[in-house]
C-alpha cells in the first residue's frame, strides 16, 4: 500500500464516525465525495454512523474491499444482526431474489439463470441490440430538439433488451420502470418500498402463469418450467424475475445517460471515442467509464457472521460493514497514475464497479455488451451532440442507491 | 504454466472468458466455467494470469 501517503494519526480513530452516505463536493458531480478520500488516505478502514445510529465499519482501500468480498464470513443477508441497512429492514419473505442470499441459496437459485448470461450467449444478441440502438436514434434524429436522452435513448435501450431476454412485454415500461425507481430511491419510505416490490412481484407472477400456460423461448417461460417441475417456488421464481428487470435495466440506463454527460465534458476523449475504429478502444472505455463513475455509490453491504482479522484490525462477528467501492476504483494503489482522471486508454478491467465475490454481478456481460453498442454507435451517427443545459441545472441522483442523471437535456 | 479450475466455486461470472476465450469457455446449462488447456500457450499467459486476477471468486489458479 505504498501508494498511501502517511499513516493513520491517533485522533482521527476517536473522532466521532461521519454520517454515511456522504455528500458529493458541489460542482463535482462525477467525483466520490471528498471525505471518502480522506479516510481512504488514513487508513483501509474506518467507522461511519448510518441514519440509525449504527456504526459499522467502512472499507475504502480496492486491496481489502475485494478480500473482504470474496470472504464467506461476510454475509448478505439484510436481516442479520448488525446488517447495515439503508433502511428499516423489510418483513421477511419481502424480498428482492437471492441478491440479499447467502450461499448455499444464494448459489442454488443464481445457477438456475447464469446460462442465459453466459458471454457467448449475450454476445450473440449484438445484433438484435445494434438494431434498438439504431431505431432509438432514427427516432431520436426525426424528432424534436433538444431532446431529454435519459427518456428518449438511455432508458428504453437496456428496458427493450431485458424485456426481450426475460419475455416481459415492453408496453409496460411505464409500470415496471416507475416501480423500480421508487425501489431503488433511498429517500421514500418502508411502505412506498414495500409496494412497489409488491405491485413488481406480483406482475412477475402474473407473467410466470403466463408462461406456465403457453412457454415461448425466454429466460421467464425457463423460470415456469422448473417451477413446474419443483425445481423451485413460484414466489421465488417471481422474486427472481424482478431482481433481473430491475437490475437489467435501472444500472445500464444510468451508465449510458451519465457516461454520455461525462463524455460531453470531456470532449477530447469523447472525439478519441468517436473516430477509433479500434474496438479494444470502445470496450477500454466502457471499463474506465464503469470504474470512473461506479453508479451503485451507496457501497455493498454486508454482516460479518465470524471475526476477521483485515489490515490490524478485528471485524466482529454480528458487525456490519460498507464496501464504498466507489472509492475503491479511484484507489491510487490499483490504478496508478491519476486515478481521478478519466482516461479511456488505462486499463480499468480490474475495477470493481460489478462487486467481486460469489454476488458479482450476473448481468456484467450484458451490461458490457449494450455499454459497448451504445458508446460506439452513438456519438458517431450523432457527431455534434451537446448538452443542452448547464451542468450545475442538471438533476443528479443523490438520493438512489444507483447514481446517475433523472434527465440530460440534449441537442446536436 | 499449468492451470487450474475450481468449477464448484465458479459463479458464472464470465470474466475468465473475457479475458481469455482461448483457454476458458462456459458451459452451457449454467454459465460454469471449464478449462479449454490445462497448459495454456506461451501467447496466452498474460490473458491467464488476468483471468485469475478478476475471477470474483478465486477459483482459478495458476502454476508458473
Ligand atoms: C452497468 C450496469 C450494471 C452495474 C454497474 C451493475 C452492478 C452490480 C453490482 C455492483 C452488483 C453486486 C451486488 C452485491 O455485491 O451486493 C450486481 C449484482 C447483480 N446484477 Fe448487476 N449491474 C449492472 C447491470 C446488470 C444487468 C444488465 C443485469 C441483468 C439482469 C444485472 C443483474 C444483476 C444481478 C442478478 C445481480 C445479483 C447477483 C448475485 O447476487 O449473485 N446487472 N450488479
Ligand atoms: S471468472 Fe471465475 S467465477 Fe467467473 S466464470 Fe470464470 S471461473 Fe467462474
Amino acid at each position: 500500500m505504498t501508494a498511501h501517503a502517511g499513516n493513520i494519526p491517533p485522533t482521527a480513530l476517536s473522532e466521532e464516525p461521519p454520517e454515511f452516505p456522504m455528500p458529493r463536493a458541489s460542482g463535482c458531480p462525477f467525483d466520490p465525495p471528498p471525505p471518502l478520500r480522506e479516510r481512504q488516505r488514513e487508513g483501509a478502514l474506518t467507522r461511519v454512523r448510518l441514519w440509525d445510529g449504527s456504526t459499522p465499519w467502512l472499507v475504502t482501500r480496492y486491496a481489502e474491499q475485494r478480500a473482504l468480498m470474496a470472504d464467506a464470513r461476510l454475509s448478505a443477508d439484510i436481516t442479520r444482526p448488525g446488517y447495515p441497512s439503508g433502511a428499516p429492514v423489510p418483513p421477511r419473505g419481502n424480498s428482492i431474489g437471492f441478491i440479499l442470499m447467502d450461499d448455499p441459496e444464494h448459489a442454488r437459485l443464481r445457477r438456475m439463470v447464469t446460462a442465459p448470461f453466459a458471454v457467448k450467449r449475450v454476445n450473440a444478441m449484438a445484433p438484435r441490440i445494434q438494431r434498438i440502438v439504431d431505431e432509438l436514434i432514427d427516432a431520436m434524429l426525426a424528432g424534436p430538439r433538444p431532446v431529454d436522452l435519459v427518456e428518449a435513448f438511455a432508458l428504453p435501450v437496456p428496458s427493450m433488451v431485458i424485456c426481450e431476454l426475460l419475455g416481459v412485454p415492453y408496453a409496460d415500461h411505464a409500470f415496471f420502470q416507475e416501480n423500480s425507481k421508487t425501489i431503488i430511491n433511498r429517500e421514500v419510505t418502508q411502505e412506498q418500498r414495500s409496494a412497489a416490490l409488491g405491485r413488481l412481484t406480483d406482475y412477475l407472477d402474473g407473467l410466470l402463469g403466463e408462461k406456465l400456460r403457453a412457454p415461448q423461448d425466454d429466460l421467464l417461460s425457463g423460470l415456469a418450467e422448473r417451477v413446474g417441475g419443483g425445481e423451485l417456488t413460484r414466489r421465488e421464481a417471481a422474486q427472481m424475475g424482478v431482481l433481473l428487470l430491475i437490475a437489467g435495466h435501472e444500472t445500464t440506463a444510468n451508465m449510458i445517460a451519465l457516461g454520455t454527460l461525462a463524455l460531453l465534458r470531456h470532449p477530447e476523449q469523447l472525439a478519441a471515442l468517436r473516430d477509433t475504429d479500434d474496438e479494444k478502444l470502445v470496450s477500454g472505455a466502457v471499463e474506465e467509464l464503469l470504474r470512473y463513475l461506479h453508479i451503485t455509490h451507496s457501497g455493498r453491504r454486508r454482516a460479518v457472521l465470524e471475526d476477521i482479522e483485515i489490515a490490524g484490525e478485528t471485524l466482529r462477528a454480528g458487525e456490519g460493514v460498507i464496501l464504498a467501492n466507489d472509492i475503491g476504483n479511484r484507489d491510487p494503489s490499483a490504478f496508478p497514475g491519476d486515478p481521478d482522471t478519466l482516461d479511456i486508454r488505462r486499463d480499468a478491467r480490474h475495477h470493481v464497479a460489478f462487486g467481486y465475490g460469489a454476488h458479482q454481478c450476473l448481468g456484467q456481460p450484458l451490461a458490457r455488451l449494450e455499454l459497448r453498442i451504445v458508446y460506439g454507435t452513438l456519438y458517431r451517427r450523432v457527431p455534434t451532440l451537446r448538452l443542452a443545459a448547464e451542468l450545475e441545472e442538471l438533476p443528479f441522483k443523490h438520493d438512489g442507491s444507483v447514481y446517475g442523471v433523472y434527465e440530460l437535456p440534449v441537442s446536436w | 504454466m499449468r492451470v487450474s479450475l475450481d468449477q464448484d466455486k465458479c459463479v458464472a461470472s464470465g470474466q475468465c472468458v473475457m479475458a481469455a476465450p482461448e483457454v476458458f469457455d462456459q458451459r452451457d446449462e449454467d454459465g460454469v466455467a471449464v478449462l479449454l488447456a490445462v497448459e495454456p500457450a506461451e501467447g496466452d499467459a498474460d490473458d491467464v494470469r488476468h483471468a485469475s486476477a478478476v475471477c470474483p471468486v478465486l477459483a482459478i489458479h495458476v502454476e508458473e
